[in-house]
């Protein structure tokens, strides 16, 4: 048995998501070996050297792995995965847009979403927005496996692995990248934070989002939302956190004028500590919560940062 | 051009899901069913497609029981104008939906196929990428907006950042996410004319489709709830909590 992980970076670094899905990889035995693929990604491939626990790292560097066309990659990544007993990616945008096409190429069923392993073939993945876990056994020779993040905690650094390089797959010409509009922030990112503060449809408008943004700073912490929040057009759909948005377990969750529909409750629910912050005492958001305040965010927002 | 959707059977997403007493699987006896809203937003694209002109007919397909007839009436009344049903009872995994949509798309030579990201029962999120991986097309998952112009689609993608742009060539697969539009409301004259469009039902068996599962499923649970939680009274006690308490700031 052995683990193919492909890993999510921006080039420079390995992106968080990736580090756990190494751990993840781990509990299904055998050697793990990291493939980095992208273009101008070998300071990525660096980066991965260093993980914990892994064997080897693959870079494999092309003009045409820039925006990690699915196309490209699934056309690199299906000729080795007969080597693996396993091919694992985080499921993250980039894994769940990815690995579906790998699988599918190879003829295997994927398993979406892991949030724990229980025997090489045996994986405990949530359904219905996280009401409902469903234990499955996969009867396919690969197994193709996307890993939710807050389900396995990230690899830490070993030492420093061999980087082999790997000549590029075809380039399938089937779509351009045309380009990324990034969300600029200071802020952590809502996969990698300690601390999270997050804003629904009761913040009222984006200028209002400006209140959280400073206590999010006083904090450290990054920003997120609900999804009445982004449809609104408050803030970046890159905010949302939830059942199809983001899903976060941070130390300390704070949700700010979130009344908490399942599907938001989704993403967040495993947060070590939630605190809510909400005017209308029968807000649903309360259930989940280790402490809450039924007070208008207008008023306690501001007295928190200046109370820390 | 002619576009297929696909539309899926689910329970509604504002039913509290229950898992049944044996742990065999999920309640659906007496629950309330809906078009899984992905899809909803999937049929609304084509149907707004249409009335601009770019698109000339919608195929909408769904694969379920019976009861997904309901469905593509459904899709129907929102303005897609025929559906085909692939009826089966068994547990369709997403690499037998691909499989499925395959075989349909090499009948009905679609240049576009509009799916939803995900369903919200299972939420796999993998159908859409694995149909355009067995007909060898271009994706475009998780898309936010996009504009035919003759035999390339330009769309623009949510991603974890922010956004994406791609031109993908047609024939292609793409699913849409929450922001690509906001679906209609069916109006009574319009279920009443989905009930005359034609609805075809076919069976997995006769497309040439194995739709066999290749997961088990051993165990299906409730997860742990979380510990009720404390009411503070103001800023500051929460504050004292977060600091003495939880030990978290």
């Amino acid at each position: 048995m052995s683990v193919l992980v492909i890993a999510e970076h921006d080039g420079k670094q390995l992106k968080a998501g990736t580090a756990n899905a190494v751990t993840a990889a781990t509990k299904m035995g055998g050697d793990i070996t990291v493939l980095v693929a992208g273009h101008q990604c070998g300071d990525a491939a660096k980066a991965a050297a260093k993980l914990a626990e892994i064997r080897k790292v693959l870079h494999c560097d092309a003009p045409h792995y820039q925006g990690s066309l699915a196309e490209n990659m699934a056309a690199l990544i299906v000729p080795l995965a007969p080597q693996y007993s396993h091919v694992v990616a985080p499921a993250t945008g980039f894994g769940k847009n990815l690995m579906p096409r790998v699988a599918a190429l190879l003829d295997v069923q994927q398993i979406s979403d892991i949030s724990a392993v229980t025997a090489p073939d045996t994986f405990v993945r949530p359904t219905y927005a996280g009401n409902v876990l469903v234990t499955v056994k996969s009867s396919d020779k690969i197994k193709v496996v996307t890993v939710r993040a807050t389900g396995f905690d990230a690899a830490g650094e070993g030492g420093s692995v061999p980087v082999e390089t790997l000549a590029p797959g075809p380039d399938a010409g089937l779509s351009k990248f045309n380009g990324q509009e990034l969300t600029k922030s200071a802020r952590p990112e809502l996969a990698a934070a300690r601390i999270i503060v997050s804003g629904g449809r009761g913040m009222g408008s984006a200028d209002n989002f400006r209140i959280l943004e400073a206590l999010a700073d006083k904090l450290g912490a990054a920003v997120g939302a609900s999804r009445a929040a982004v449809d609104s057009g408050f803030v970046p759909n890159d905010y949302q956190v939830g059942q199809t948005g983001k899903i976060v377990a941070p130390e300390l969750y704070i949700a700010v004028g979130i009344s908490g529909a399942i599907q938001h409750l989704a993403g967040m629910k495993d947060s070590k500590v939630i605190v809510a912050i909400n005017k209308d005492a029968e807000a649903p958001i309360f259930a989940v919560a280790n402490y809450w305040l039924v007070e208008d965010l207008f008023k306690a927002v501001p007295e928190l940062t200046a109370e820390l | 051009m002619k576009v297929l959707v696909t539309v899926k059977r689910v329970i509604d997403p504002y039913v509290k899901v229950r898992v049944k007493a044996d742990g065999s699987g999920v309640e659906t006896a007496n629950v309330k069913m809906t078009m899984n809203p992905f899809c909803e937003i999937a049929v609304e694209q084509a149907v707004r497609m249409k009335e601009a002109g770019v698109v000339t007919e919608i195929v909408v397909v769904s694969i379920g029981t019976q009861q997904s007839q309901e469905t593509l009436r459904t899709a129907m009344a929102m303005g897609a104008d025929r559906g085909i049903l692939v009826e089966t009872d068994a547990e369709v995994q997403p690499l037998a939906v691909a499989k499925v949509m395959r075989a349909i798309a090499a009948k009905e030579n679609p240049k576009l196929i509009i799916m939803g990201k995900q369903a919200i029962d299972d939420d796999s999120n993998q159908s859409g990428q694995m149909t355009s991986a067995l007909l060898g097309w271009p994706q475009a998952a998780f898309i936010s907006s996009i504009t035919v112009n003759g035999d390339s689609a330009d769309v623009t993608r949510e991603i974890d950042g922010g956004l994406e742009k791609l031109t993908i060539k047609l024939p292609a697969v793409v699913t849409t996410d929450l922001r690509l539009n906001e679906p209609r409301y069916v109006t009574l004259p319009n279920i009443m004319k989905a009930k005359k469009k034609p609805l075809e039902v076919v069976k997995p068996d006769a497309l040439g489709v194995d739709v066999a599962p290749r997961l088990t499923t051993l165990k299906v649970e409730e997860p742990s709830r979380r510990g009720a939680g404390v009411k503070v009274a103001d800023v500051k006690e929460l504050v004292s909590k977060l600091k003495n308490e939880a030990k978290v700031i």
